[in-house]
């Protein structure tokens, strides 16, 4: 029963470096080590991060739900976050000012140094230096306010009154939606490509 | 002029091919993949070695001492390394593996080199307090339909329309 490993075992490292391996390649592979690409989504020239993102979110949301449903998988036995709503849109607000600044996520930007992105590089070591900033001033700026609006482990069928099953199907129309109305952007205000 | 559609994979592909690995986090380890929780892992340790006495007083950096491990042989760790390799691979084969700074032909490296650190900061200090990054937090939180990752994605991408307008001379 999933999951396989135990967590803390050395075959689940090795589980883990599998996975990132092909998460790396398939990033690449995407386009995804170059910043101005990735980038590209908020100025309406390049929409692919936005179809990557929800593809391979809706994916994995339908696969896990079915998983489930079979009595493969339990949502229960795997990480799950505890939702603390403004804490976690503050950070995702943060977040969103470093991608306009950096062009990369923490994830894509590894996917950059794999290419030899000199500015990937220096993302990171970006990164680095905002998580010890936060690290030392924990106590006088974040560990109050990090715990706060608590709803704890809250999915998105609760929140809309739904069935996990219906919750998916929502999830995925409204990606659909967003394929369909980004293109149709693109298109209708003629913004044309960038090269890189 | 080359053609761009044979230079990266059709989106939707790749897409679909990203989920399936998400789901292989979660049946083999139950876990979701993730970008920043490794440099956290990095940085704590870094802090344990070097000023031992100030991590141990600190709510942030002591480590809690579970499975009596290092903090960075982590599960997220070696993902990163894995990540690392399959970028190689991956760009070794498209032939895009080169040594550069990339940036819009309008601004400098040096610029781009500015932003791109602070653009770190930022993300830095954001995926501590959203716990997690795009992948660690929203990625992983959306497959499994927690509100937390879409919440997460909301603050991203919401604030990154909101405020695209002021970063613009960077990218276009």
């Amino acid at each position: 029963m999933a999951p396989i490993f135990e967590q803390g075992s050395e075959w689940n490292l090795i589980a883990a470096l599998l996975i990132g391996i092909a998460f790396g390649f398939v990033l690449e592979r995407a386009g995804f080590s170059t910043s101005r690409k990735l980038a590209g989504v908020f100025y309406g020239y390049d929409y692919t991060v936005i179809k990557v993102f929800f593809t391979a979110g809706m994916t994995a949301a339908l696969g896990l739900l079915y998983l489930n449903y079979f009595g493969i998988f339990k949502y229960e036995n795997v990480w799950m976050p505890v939702t603390y709503v403004i804490p976690t849109l503050v950070g995702g607000a943060i977040m969103g000012i470093g991608f306009l600044m950096g062009g990369f996520c923490p994830g894509t930007s590894w996917c950059g140094v794999a290419t030899g992105k000199i500015d990937a590089f220096v993302f990171l070591l970006g990164i680095g230096l905002g998580v010890l900033f936060y690290g030392i001033t924990y106590e006088v700026l974040w560990e109050d306010f990090r715990v706060k609006t608590d709803v704890g482990k809250f999915t998105m069928s609760e929140l809309l009154h739904v069935s996990p099953g219906v919750a998916v199907l929502i999830f995925i129309i409204f990606g659909l939606f967003a394929f369909w109305l980004v293109d149709k952007i693109k298109r209708d205000y003629n913004i044309k490509d960038v090269e890189y | 002029m080359e053609d761009k559609s044979k230079k990266f994979m059709n989106p939707y592909l790749a897409g679909v091919l990203l989920g399936f690995i998400i789901m292989a986090a979660f049946f083999f380890s139950g876990e979701g993949v993730g970008g920043s929780g490794a440099v956290k892992d990095i940085v704590k340790t870094g802090v344990n070695i070097i000023a031992p006495d100030y991590a141990e007083g600190s709510n942030f950096f002591r480590v809690s001492g579970e499975h009596g491990s290092s903090p960075i042989k982590t599960w997220l760790v070696f993902e990163v390394l894995g990540l690392l390799i399959g970028g190689v691979i991956s760009g070794a084969l498209a032939g895009r593996l080169k040594l550069m700074v990339e940036h819009s032909p309008k601004i400098t490296s040096k610029t781009r080199l500015i932003f791109a650190l602070l653009g770190g900061v930022f993300f830095g200090i954001g995926s501590q307090l959203g716990r997690g990054c795009t992948s660690g937090a929203g990625l992983s939180g959306m497959a499994v339909m927690s509100v937390s990752g879409f919440v997460v994605v909301a603050g991203i991408f919401g604030f990154g329309y909101l405020l695209a307008w002021f970063f613009r001379k960077l990218w276009i």
